[in-house]
């Protein structure tokens, strides 16, 4: 499938802040599901962005911008291919052993409530590791219910868990936290999804991958209960949200900052995140 | 459980202590009085000072200091040297590795799982050649002993290890108070800390930098329990004490803001946690770190003292393969020893060490300070009843210690002078040009009678320590 991906994200700021720097992970690589035709990375006003690679694989941007003005806006648009490959994710970059995405973080790490939710599920699932992951997103999906607007990015796996509700970064996190707790390496992946009914990318989506001995590294999609195809495009890696997050930023002065997310694709229907 | 007593040895004065125990004989008790209080108001007007997290009324505390100083043999301290620059050669070769061929895990000198899935593992550290591929730049090895020959390993401090200002100030007012002493002793002086600590900084700026780096402090600030320690370094260094706030990042390159401008900075002396170092790359809220400050890093153009990610090689899990870890980067056996440690996460380790609870020391894997750790013999049944069910609850987390008849060193207490038990911490140097070792360390003494711990966090004291020359 031929995905086209083209949005910007506008800060406001109430006072023009004398610098911004962001670190980008905005720049998805080709791998056996998806091949990257071309991508690009804008700011406006001028800004330098320095492209390095972190241990992950995953490409960055360091984005450096004195004196912004009022707004920074800043472009992503390119397009790819996808393909099919029923959830299986080949010829991806490994560098580190499958033991590294079987550690909690500060957003993964369960309470009680979580630990006896994927324990449970642990004793009631299937024998082999791939059923076991697809029994977790369905417990997943009938316990947590996918709602936008109450949860927000510093939400803990075990807070929307106890919420019983959050969005695909929430979901994520509850299913990374369960399968680690279970003893199955799995990681965050920031990305896209093309929505089937109308065919509009959306700015900012969320899955799992979960290691599956024999198979490799498998997507889940709780928030969508099925396994990424052609209308996922994989962006970032990382062990949580914070790791894979598209933009981490800080600035000096510029009082309160408004962040708004717009389509720039021809449909410009107003966007979503989730 | 009979202690050793590093004055009296099994019954005879030990003749390093000869000329010191003639002294206390002769000194008066009033005059001793005298001397201690001395030595406090010297301690409080310089404002040596140390906060007691957990403790509602104390924020900021003197740490006891006391005036009968602890004396290491130049014969028995070259061994203890030997041992220390072995094992953080050995620490600095194992962070080398784990960050990148991995050869350890590969041939089997410790689990994968102990490293790839520790959470002071910083992925962001992989594959990264730190400046002169150095990750450990200075190190406290907390050291105790239990007889002659008995000197064992406690625990390696990596990350920001404190407590140097305490060997420094201990020694000035010792001589302060008791010139005398110093006539009569040939002391090997510590006051060369601060040079060998810039020299070594300086020797591992990167090749960006010029000849004369700029070196700061950065500080989480006045709040920090070990402020005034960063304060003094400072000072003692001749460099900038700077908090996260005072530098900024700009094209991967670190700048420290002045009243001429920014200036460059090549090499940061960093009293901050991994976590709050950098809120782009670890905790976002942190407001005490560098924005952007791992990126200058990972280009190369920044020196981080010590480097991120050292917190896996000191970790009380991993300390128990540090003979392992010795003999295979270093290819001889380790000259210090480690004490017998029990792995929680070991089955039969954990059958044994619930068994015989009241009998040991338990420690959190990643606790420090002295904070969450069960000592058997002390602990009451409500006390070893809670550490049973977070024994089984959470093994992983945990390892365990006979209780170890630390020495003890005369000590000046209430009622006279009576022995208390004492610790060793040494501070290594590691830079590009070698490794440097101060002459004795700091000596930290549980004021209480027969208590065990140390820390200063924990209300422990401090001595003056003496290595004497022959």
């Amino acid at each position: 499938m031929r995905l086209r991906i083209a949005y910007a994200t506008v800060y406001t700021y109430e006072q023009p802040p004398r610098s911004v720097l962001q670190r980008l992970k905005l720049t998805p690589r080709s791998h056996d599901g998806q091949h990257i035709a071309h991508w690009r990375v804008d700011v406006e006003p001028d800004a330098r962005l320095l492209r390095a690679e972190d241990p992950l694989g995953n490409i960055t941007h360091t984005l450096y911008c004195n004196r912004p003005g009022s707004s920074l806006i800043l472009t992503v648009h390119g397009e790819a291919e996808t393909f099919d490959c029923n959830g299986v994710v080949r010829g991806t970059v490994e560098r580190f052993p499958t033991s590294v995405f079987l550690r909690q973080t500060a957003l993964t790490q369960p309470d009680a409530a979580l630990a006896q939710f994927a324990d449970e599920v642990a004793a009631k699932a299937g024998a082999d590791t791939l059923t076991r992951m697809h029994d977790l997103m369905d417990a997943i999906g009938k316990t947590v219910a996918f709602e936008a607007g109450v949860t927000k990015s510093e939400t803990t796996a075990a807070q929307a868990f106890n919420a019983g509700h959050g969005v695909c970064q929430d979901l994520s996190h509850i299913f990374i936290a369960s399968a680690r707790r279970m003893g199955v390496p799995a990681r965050y992946i920031s990305g896209h999804l093309a929505r089937e009914e109308t065919r509009l990318e959306d700015a900012a989506h969320a899955w799992v991958e979960a290691h599956v001995d024999g198979l490799g590294w498998v997507g889940f999609d709780a928030a969508n209960q099925i396994c990424p195809g052609e209308a996922h495009l994989r962006v970032a890696v990382g062990l949580d949200y914070l790791d894979a997050a598209p933009v981490r930023g800080s600035r000096y002065g510029g009082g309160a900052e408004k962040l708004e997310v717009r389509l720039r694709a021809d449909q410009g229907s107003s966007q979503r995140q989730d | 459980m009979v202690a050793f007593d590093e004055m009296h040895g099994a019954g005879e004065v030990r003749p390093a202590y000869a000329a010191l125990q003639a002294w206390l004989e002769r000194s008066p008790p009033a005059l001793m009085e005298t001397r201690r209080r001395q030595a406090e108001l010297f301690f409080r007007r310089i404002g040596i000072t140390f906060n007691v997290y957990g403790e509602a009324d104390a924020t900021e505390r003197l740490i006891p200091f006391d005036i009968i100083p602890r004396i290491l043999t130049r014969a028995e301290w070259t061994g203890l040297e030997r041992g220390l620059a072995q094992r953080v050669s050995a620490l600095n070769a194992f962070l080398a590795d784990i960050y990148g061929p991995q050869e350890c895990i590969r041939a089997g000198v410790i689990p994968d799982a102990l490293v790839n899935a520790h959470p002071n593992y910083q992925l962001l550290m992989a594959g990264l050649k730190p400046p002169h591929g150095i990750h450990v730049h200075l190190a406290g090895i907390d050291l105790v002993r239990t007889g002659e020959d008995g000197f064992y390993v406690l625990e390696d401090n990596c990350r920001t290890p404190s407590g140097v200002s305490y060997m420094l100030e201990d020694r000035e007012a010792m001589m302060r108070l008791f010139p005398e002493l110093f006539v009569q002793h040939r002391v090997a002086p510590v006051e060369t800390y601060a040079d060998s600590l810039l020299a070594t900084l300086r020797s591992v700026a990167p090749d960006t930098a010029s000849r004369d780096p700029t070196i700061v402090l950065l500080t989480p600030g006045q709040f920090n329990s070990a402020y005034y320690e960063h304060s003094f370094l400072a000072d003692k260094l001749g460099v900038e004490l700077v908090e996260g706030s005072d530098l900024f990042v700009e094209d991967d390159i670190v700048f420290m803001r002045t009243t001429v401008g920014p200036q460059r900075v090549d090499v940061v002396y960093r009293r901050i946690d991994d976590d709050f170092l950098d809120p782009l790359a670890f905790r976002p809220d942190s407001v005490v770190g560098v924005p952007g400050i791992m990126g200058a890093y990972a280009a190369g153009n920044v020196t981080l003292v010590n480097a991120p990610g050292t917190g896996v090689a000191d970790d009380k899990a991993v300390y128990t393969y540090m003979p392992e870890i010795i003999r295979f980067f270093t290819g001889d056996e380790p000259i210090l020893k480690n004490v017998p440690t029990w792995r929680c996460r070991e089955e039969d380790s954990l059958k044994y060490v619930l068994d015989n609870l009241a009998d040991l020391v338990v420690k959190e894997v990643n606790g420090s300070g002295g904070y969450g750790m069960l000592v058997g013999p002390k602990a009451s049944k409500a006390e070893l009843d809670l550490f049973r069910a977070k024994l089984r609850a959470q093994p992983d987390n945990f390892i365990a210690q006979p209780t170890l008849a630390l020495s003890t060193s005369p000590t000046f207490v209430g009622e006279g002078v009576a022995p208390r038990h004492i610790d060793l911490r040494p501070f290594v140097l590691c830079g590009a040009d070698g490794i440097r070792i101060t002459p004795g360390g700091l000596t930290r003494v549980a004021i209480k009678e027969g208590s065990l711990v140390v820390n200063s966090s924990q209300g422990g004291g401090t001595k003056d320590t003496w290595v004497l020359e022959d």
